[in-house]
């Protein structure tokens, strides 16, 4: 416990912990934790309200689980019967089945004797709850909502606009690293120019270019505009450049044409960058929003983002089924993030460099 | 089997001259050696030959037919490159299929072919591995293999010893040189030592700055040198030189000491500047009827079966001796050494240009049987 | 081989007939054209996306922003020369923005300058104490520092709205400090914390990502240096201060234009979370845009387009910066 580590607290732990816990790993481990509280809490929130029905969703102060009314089945009766507790009156504390409610009171039996029915006034019974999941909530959002055309367009979109991606810009980042042509220096400068034109200070042309090209309100609308990014050729180029030239003039000599140099040689070589690219890209495709909230109208087309917005303002009071398209909406990414996330940290500090 | 012209080949990166004007002539089934110091632009016209690096002027000719402008994969040759470039994400078997499926050669001739080639090798042990699972031996006779594979007309190969240690190196380089026995191909060997130049080769090609000093058999450029940087070159421990003087039929040493010339085989040095060049094994102590210079003796090196002895003659010129068997020189003692005429290379000091008749300025310079572009 | 790599056998697997066939026009391409010019053909398509829909369109935008009316197309659009860029600036007092021609556009301005002081303090700050802690001696650091890039990944949309499930009236953050005996508040109608909050989900959805930069610089601190400092007798404040700031700064400086140039780009998660209100509390400078050029009736294009030049203007100079302090990192 007291050997390694930089910074103040390492520095700190070395000379005063001797073996004991220090004051300075109470407040690390006191702050971690609550980091985990904050980053992971919301969601959490978030997934135990998605199973929550409406009704239970306006509760107030909210309960942590959802719950939902028990319900049994007894003899003589169809449907099973919801569950209440008796409050007052001669049968309080004892459970009984509702079997029909009328305005302000309500038919219930006994557990033991379903053919009796006893006339009970609303405020003389309150429901039986238990944990359960609402998962009408998410099974509604097919129903009722086109969510299978969104996920399909999100999905299309972000696999197409990776692929597309990958290829331009390794294409791109071979040349750059690989030949020796006059114009190379240029062609970097301009590359590095485009970092300084990000998508939203150039809205307005962007839109003509995409009108104009009969690309408005379509799917390719988004993807391929969206598709030169400076930072993919920088980070593939520079992991091309520690590749040995000779390994190229060896394919020459083996008659390999450049392409094929290019698709055999190189684009293995640089599976580890391409790797990270690509689940950057997935992530910045996935979450796009503002370009196309622009470019997309007729709701259709509209991306997982962009329902999830527009349904905002149309289901104010419907939170159970915009609650459960959030979640749905970010399963993707968190199971990307369970599954790579060692990749995606070592990317990020790679890129974050340049 | 091919014959190999070179004509007049100059390369310029900017307006930097690298190679200039290279003659050369290699026959078939020649194994040819390319040899000289860093930066002297061995390994550029190796480059130029495989059609890597393009010409800046003159032709390259195999069997005759000019192939300047052929892509490097069509001109029938093979190369094996001194960091081996294996293809790291392919097996053994791979990286020697791969020239092979460009061709759009069938599987099954590529299969039998690549078959043969492990076998020869003694690499069939190795063919499901990487190239990161292999030893440098290892590695390097698949790099081999690689180009044998293919059936090239000629072999290039770029310095493929340099990166393996001392013992590998001397079993590499029997190894080579069976393969050359055994394919009979012309072979072209580039490398910055001369043992192995020495020990390798038909021919030896000696380049300094881009240029062709001299052009021979190996025991031709060590007994007949065509200039002083030749001389100084081939050969271990380096030949000693010493300046002096003609006058008439005798050389004038600036150290003191007055040589006999020989005349015959060599042109007249009278008032020139002169180096004289001695190999170490050339001097011997000097009797009462030998010429002699005095050279005080600075340190010796016994090594049992034979002595090195470095001596210092008057005017401050190092001299070092090879000396079989044991030696009694002390450090300190003044020895009086000669040579005998068959050991002596004479050189004009100006030019470094060797005095002895029938050597010319070191281009496109045949062989004793005459064979001169 | 890495975790990605099956994936990407697969896709390879699919791909390589496609390939195949783009071999045959690319050989004889290779043959006309020879090997050193063939790079051209690779660029090729690289060039013509960045042409088309970044270096076209920057030009395009100055060309809009010196034009007005309604009309999308270029051609149909009256010029006004600085017509739009003297509408944008006409103001009395730039530090009111009720006294300004455009006000909303001057409001948007001065919200996203306090937005941006804010966030990016914030989250360079707790990206900074966050980084230290992780660099300490703990275990598990890997699971630490996922948990904090987690946020990361999500997308603005799914930010905002956790955060507002958690801020209604009848939300958690009520429930849990009405239970406390605190006043409860209706967090997003109140332009203060609003403002606030909207920092807040910012910093919270972002800073991972500089945490995991700062940690890679810290991490790049080689450990002697510590010790030397330690048989200088230096105390830990004076460690950090003299130590493990300085050596740390570069990286510092690179994260902090990162931070700004992104910073000053914020639209998607507030847009989803407040939509620039309660009135335009909230508004930043590129909902402005949006608004003013896609939002409203009719469709300013030439407004838009120079608020647009105006911003990236500022974009470009602290991407310049952002360059410089990257080379200065690299050699340093």
């Amino acid at each position: 416990m007291a050997e390694g580590g930089n910074g103040v607290t390492g520095w700190l732990t070395r000379t005063r912990g001797r073996g004991r816990l220090h004051w300075t790993d109470w407040f690390s481990y006191g702050y971690l934790a609550f980091g985990v509280l904050l980053m992971f809490g919301p969601v959490v929130w978030l997934l135990l309200s998605s199973f929550k029905t409406d009704s239970e969703l306006q509760r107030f102060p909210p309960r942590l689980l959802p719950h939902a009314q028990e319900t049994v089945t007894l003899e003589g009766h169809a449907k099973p019967l919801p569950l209440f507790e008796v409050t007052a009156g001669e049968l309080a504390g004892e459970t009984v089945a509702q079997v029909r409610r009328i305005g302000l009171s309500s038919q219930v039996v006994r557990l033991d004797d379903p053919g009796e029915r006893i006339e009970l006034s609303l405020d003389e019974r309150t429901a039986v709850e238990a944990p359960a999941l609402a998962t009408a909530n998410y099974t509604g959002l097919f129903e009722r909502f086109d969510f299978l055309r969104y996920l399909w367009n999100s999905t299309f979109i972000t696999v197409v606009a990776t692929l597309i991606m990958l290829l331009v810009n390794s294409m791109a980042a071979f040349a750059l690293s690989k030949y020796e042509f006059r114009g190379r220096a240029t062609v970097l400068a301009l590359v590095i120019g485009t970092l300084m034109i990000p998508q939203s200070v150039v809205l307005v042309p962007l839109f003509l270019i995409t009108r104009e090209l009969g690309l408005l309100d379509t799917l390719w609308g988004v993807i391929i505009p969206g598709a030169a990014t400076p930072t993919g050729v920088f980070l593939l180029r520079q992991y091309m450049l520690s590749i040995p030239d000779e390994i190229l003039d060896a394919a020459r000599m083996d008659n390999a044409s450049e392409w094929k140099i290019y698709w055999r040689i190189i684009l293995p070589l640089s599976a580890p960058a391409i790797a990270v690219l690509a689940i950057l890209a997935i992530m910045w495709r996935w979450n796009d929003f503002l370009w196309p909230l622009i470019a997309l109208s007729r709701s259709e087309n509209f991306t997982l983002q962009l329902a999830l917005n527009s349904f905002q303002g149309e289901m104010q009071t419907e939170w159970s089924s915009l609650l459960a398209m959030t979640v749905l909406t970010l399963a993707p990414i968190a199971l990307v993030f369970v599954f790579l996330q060692k990749y995606i940290a070592t990317g990020i500090a790679s890129t974050g460099g340049k | 089997m091919a014959r190999l012209e070179l004509a007049g080949i100059t390369k310029r990166f900017g307006s930097t001259e690298v190679i200039r004007g290279v003659d050369l002539d290699i026959p078939h089934g020649d194994f040819c050696v390319f040899v000289g110091p860093s930066g002297c632009g061995k390994s550029t016209l190796l480059r130029m030959i495989s059609g890597l690096e393009g010409l800046s002027g003159g032709d390259i000719r195999i069997d005759g037919e000019v192939v300047n402008d052929v892509p490097a994969a069509n001109r029938g040759l093979a190369m094996v490159f001194q960091s081996y470039a294996l293809y790291p994400h392919m097996s053994v078997r791979q990286n020697l299929s791969f020239g092979l499926e460009n061709l759009g050669t069938p599987r099954a001739d590529i299969d039998l072919k690549v078959a043969e080639t492990a076998t020869m090798l003694q690499i069939e042990p190795l063919l499901d591995r990487r190239p990161r699972e292999l030893s440098g031996g290892q590695r390097q006779r698949v790099a081999i293999g690689r180009a044998v594979v293919r059936e090239p007309r000629v072999f290039l190969f770029d310095e493929p010893l340099s990166n393996l240690d001392a013992e590998l190196r001397v079993e590499m380089r029997g190894e080579i040189s069976r393969l050359h026995r055994r394919l009979g191909n012309t072979m072209i060997y580039v490398t910055h030592d001369q043992v192995e130049a020495m020990t390798m080769a038909d021919r030896i090609a000696v380049l300094r700055d881009g240029r062709l000093e001299q052009y021979g058999r190996p025991l031709e450029l060590y007994n007949r040198p065509a200039n002083r940087f030749v001389a100084g070159f081939i050969g271990s421990p380096k030949m000693n030189f010493v300046e002096g003087t003609g006058d008439g039929d005798r050389l004038e040493l600036d150290a003191g000491g007055r040589v006999p010339l020989p005349g015959r085989g060599f042109r007249s040095a009278a008032g020139q500047r002169v180096a004289l060049g001695v190999r170490p094994n050339g001097f011997r102590p000097a009797g009462p009827d030998d010429w002699s210079v005095a050279a005080t003796v600075r340190e010796v090196e016994q090594l049992g079966d034979e002595s090195y002895v470095y001596l210092q003659l008057a005017d401050a010129t190092p001299l070092t001796l090879h000396v079989a068997g044991q030696t009694r020189a002390d450090i300190g003692s003044t020895l009086a050494l000669t040579a005998s005429a068959d050991a002596m290379h004479l050189f004009l000091a100006a030019s470094g240009e060797s005095l002895r008749e029938g050597l010319g300025q070191g281009d496109s310079e045949g062989d004793s049987e005459g064979e001169s572009a | 081989m890495t975790d990605g790599a099956p994936r990407r056998s697969v896709s390879l697997a699919v791909l390589t007939p496609l390939m195949s066939v783009i071999e045959w026009p690319m050989r004889r391409l290779q043959r006309h054209l020879g090997i050193r010019r063939l790079a051209w053909v690779f660029l090729a398509p690289n060039l013509l996306l960045f042409g088309l829909f970044a270096f076209l369109p920057v030009l395009l935008n100055v060309a809009y922003a010196l034009t007005g009316g309604g009309n999308v197309l270029l051609e149909n659009r009256p010029p006004v020369g600085a017509g739009n860029f003297v509408q944008l600036m006409d103001c009395e007092s730039y530090l009111d923005p009720n006294s300004c021609d455009e006000d909303k556009f001057w409001r948007s301005v001065h919200n996203t300058v306090l937005f941006v002081t804010l966030q990016v303090g914030c989250m360079i700050g707790f990206a900074l104490l966050t980084a230290l802690v992780l660099n300490g001696p703990i275990r598990a650091r890997g699971f630490f520092r996922s948990v904090f890039f987690f946020p990361v990944l999500l997308s603005p949309v799914v930010v905002a709205l956790i955060w507002k499930w958690i801020l209604q009236r009848n939300g958690v953050l009520n429930g849990v400090l009405g239970g406390a005996g605190f006043e409860t508040h209706v967090w997003l109608l109140d332009a203060g914390w609003a403002f606030f909050w909207s920092v807040f989900i910012s910093v919270w959805a972002h800073m991972g990502f500089y945490t995991l930069i700062l940690l890679a610089g810290l991490q790049a601190i080689p450990r002697d240096v510590y010790e030397a400092a330690r048989l200088d007798a230096a105390s830990p404040w004076r460690t950090f201060r003299r130590i493990t700031l300085p050596m740390l700064m570069p990286t510092m400086l690179v994260v902090l234009v990162l931070a700004l140039i992104k910073g000053v780009q914020t639209f998607d998660e507030v847009y989803a979370f407040t939509g620039g209100g309660p009135g335009s509390a909230t508004l930043l400078v590129i909902q402005y845009v949006y608004e003013v050029g896609f939002g409203g009736s009719p469709r300013l294009f030439g407004l838009a387009a120079a608020a647009s030049v105006l911003v990236a203007f500022v974009l470009v100079v602290l991407t310049a910066l952002q360059l410089w302090a990257t080379r200065k990192n690299a050699h340093g």
